[in-house]
């Protein structure tokens, strides 16, 4: 993105609101202000000291609105961009343009979800395409599996190496005390679990829980003199392919390519230079993806770069640290818990998952049917 | 642009109630466009034409949903030979049988009711 400048702004306060199952008639909004609240007290700064607010949610269609009204507030900055699960990575750039431009001084970025309390047809209403609906996808599902069919054809990739996703995710998760999977996973469990779109069985599909969070952002200069070391900004990407499955050009590319060439070329790294990735895993296939269209693999090698406990715990390569969408949680827009992960990591704040000399980090963020593709790089103090 | 008189889902639909799956043409990319729309999204031109698909095609990605009720089905992607990609479905096959790179034709589907018909797929014999 031109015109945001490598770490000029950083997320000083990162927090989840209760996650999993949240309390009976807690609202989406309900869930943003306690992480409002969880990560102001993270980073030390008042509520009075936001004056840049950016949210969202599928449960609330004017959710700035909401948020601002629930808070007491009236930002001088706003933006409710929404794009899906990575809308919080597009957020983050956004952020960081108006703390440049002195738009805003603090930015608070908010998500809620209750998709499990009142279920996902409430939470995440479809809309009709005569193009597509009638021939009943299920959606965002389906257009995923038709991703991974084509990918296992192209490349040869197997159930296999799909799950061996799902197990990594489930191991790293084992190390979070409030990821919601508890028990151990094998390959041959994920194999067996019922199937639901070929060839996905249920473990190679993200959870459906509850949960929302807030990140804190300002200018490098402020961040400083706060709490905690800063996670600096230091690259940005984005890019949008298509909305719809059937529009999306090729099934095996996806706009990462474009979004993490920007955020590296911003970044001034590349990938051998990133510690820890936290990528939207929101099925199995979206991490093999991911590590191809970033650079950690060539194209078509993603099935065998994940096996043998490459990107598990004890691997080379630490990827989803908090056990991912598909073993910690995902409240229907995951991207604001990878930005968190990441910052945690950085800080060295992850307890028995904590990666060893953690400066770098990616979070890239997927939204739609791998529609919008949004990648963020993080580093600590020594590498700005 | 002058005003559109008939949608571009409306004439699409016109053509499947006659047997026919229609797409359109983009004189200035020169190319198919597909789903139909007012303007070209290769050029930004309103100039678009409407033709009939011969109705081969091949299957590009395929998947089986299993819904907690009801029998498994198929949901696939089919590239027609003149240019274009749209999803539908491949019957006369178990849904597990449908493979990518599978020549297929098109049939019209009527669902009945206030539904109107879609386009679905055959598997193309050989040597037909």
């Amino acid at each position: 993105m031109n015109g945001l400048v490598r770490g000029s702004a950083a997320i000083v306060g990162v927090a989840e609101s209760d996650l999993g199952a949240v309390a009976a008639e807690m609202s989406a909004i309900d869930l943003m202000a306690q992480g409002v609240r969880r990560a102001l007290d993270d980073c030390g700064l008042a509520l009075k000291d936001i004056d840049g607010l950016i949210c969202a949610t599928a449960q609330a269609r004017t959710s700035g609105l909401s948020l601002a009204e629930y808070l007491g507030i009236s930002p001088a900055f706003i933006d409710t961009t929404i794009l899906g699960g990575s809308s919080f990575m597009f957020h983050v750039a956004h952020a960081q343009a108006a703390l440049q431009l002195g738009l805003c001084k603090v930015a608070v970025i908010a998500y809620g979800s209750t998709q499990r309390t009142i279920g996902r047809r409430h939470a995440s209403v479809r809309e009709y395409n005569p193009y597509e609906t009638p021939f009943r996808p299920f959606l965002p599902s389906t257009a995923y599996a038709l991703a991974a069919s084509r990918h296992m054809h192209q490349f040869g990739t197997t159930r296999e190496q799909l799950a061996a996703v799902a197990v990594a995710a489930r191991q790293w998760a084992l190390k979070n005390p409030v990821a919601w999977e508890k028990k151990p996973l094998t390959i041959p469990e994920v194999l067996a679990a019922r199937m639901i779109r070929y060839p996905f069985t249920v473990r190679d599909i993200c959870l459906v829980t509850d949960g929302g969070g807030a990140v804190i952002m300002t200018t490098a200069e402020r961040a400083r003199s706060l709490k905690k070391p800063p996670a600096y900004v230091l690259g940005c990407g984005q890019a949008i392919t298509h909305a719809n499955i059937s529009s999306m050009p090729d099934l095996t590319v996806t706009g990462a390519l474009a979004s993490g060439r920007q955020a590296y070329e911003m970044a001034k790294l590349e990938p051998a230079d990133i510690d820890v990735l936290e990528l939207y895993d929101a099925f199995t296939i979206n991490t093999i993806l991911f590590l191809e269209d970033l650079g950690f693999c060539q194209k078509g090698e993603g099935g065998a770069f994940v096996e043998n406990g490459r990107i598990a715990p004890g691997g080379v390569l630490p990827v989803n640290t908090n056990g991912g969408g598909l073993s910690y949680c995902h409240p229907g827009m995951y991207g604001l818990f990878l930005l968190i992960e990441a910052t945690r990591q950085l800080r060295g704040e992850c307890g028995e998952r904590q990666v060893a000399k953690c400066e770098t980090a990616i979070a890239h963020g997927n939204g739609g049917v791998l529609s919008s593709q949004a990648t963020v790089i993080l580093g600590a103090s020594a590498t700005v | 642009m002058e005003r559109v008189d008939t949608s571009p889902l409306t004439i699409y639909q016109q053509y499947l109630d006659r047997g026919e799956l229609a797409y359109q043409w983009s004189p200035t990319a020169g190319r198919a466009v597909f789903y139909p729309r007012v303007i070209c999204p290769f050029t930004g031109s309103d100039r678009l034409e409407w033709r009939v698909s011969a109705g081969l095609g091949t299957v590009y990605a395929t998947t089986v949903t299993h819904p907690r009720d009801g029998a498994p089905y198929n949901v696939a992607m089919i590239d027609m030979d003149e240019g274009f990609r749209l999803m539908s479905r491949v019957e006369d096959v178990a849904p597990e049988a449908v493979k990518i790179g599978m020549r297929v034709k098109f049939r019209l589907h009527r669902p009945g009711g206030d539904e109107p018909p879609y386009p679905v797929f055959t598997p193309l014999e050989e040597g037909a």
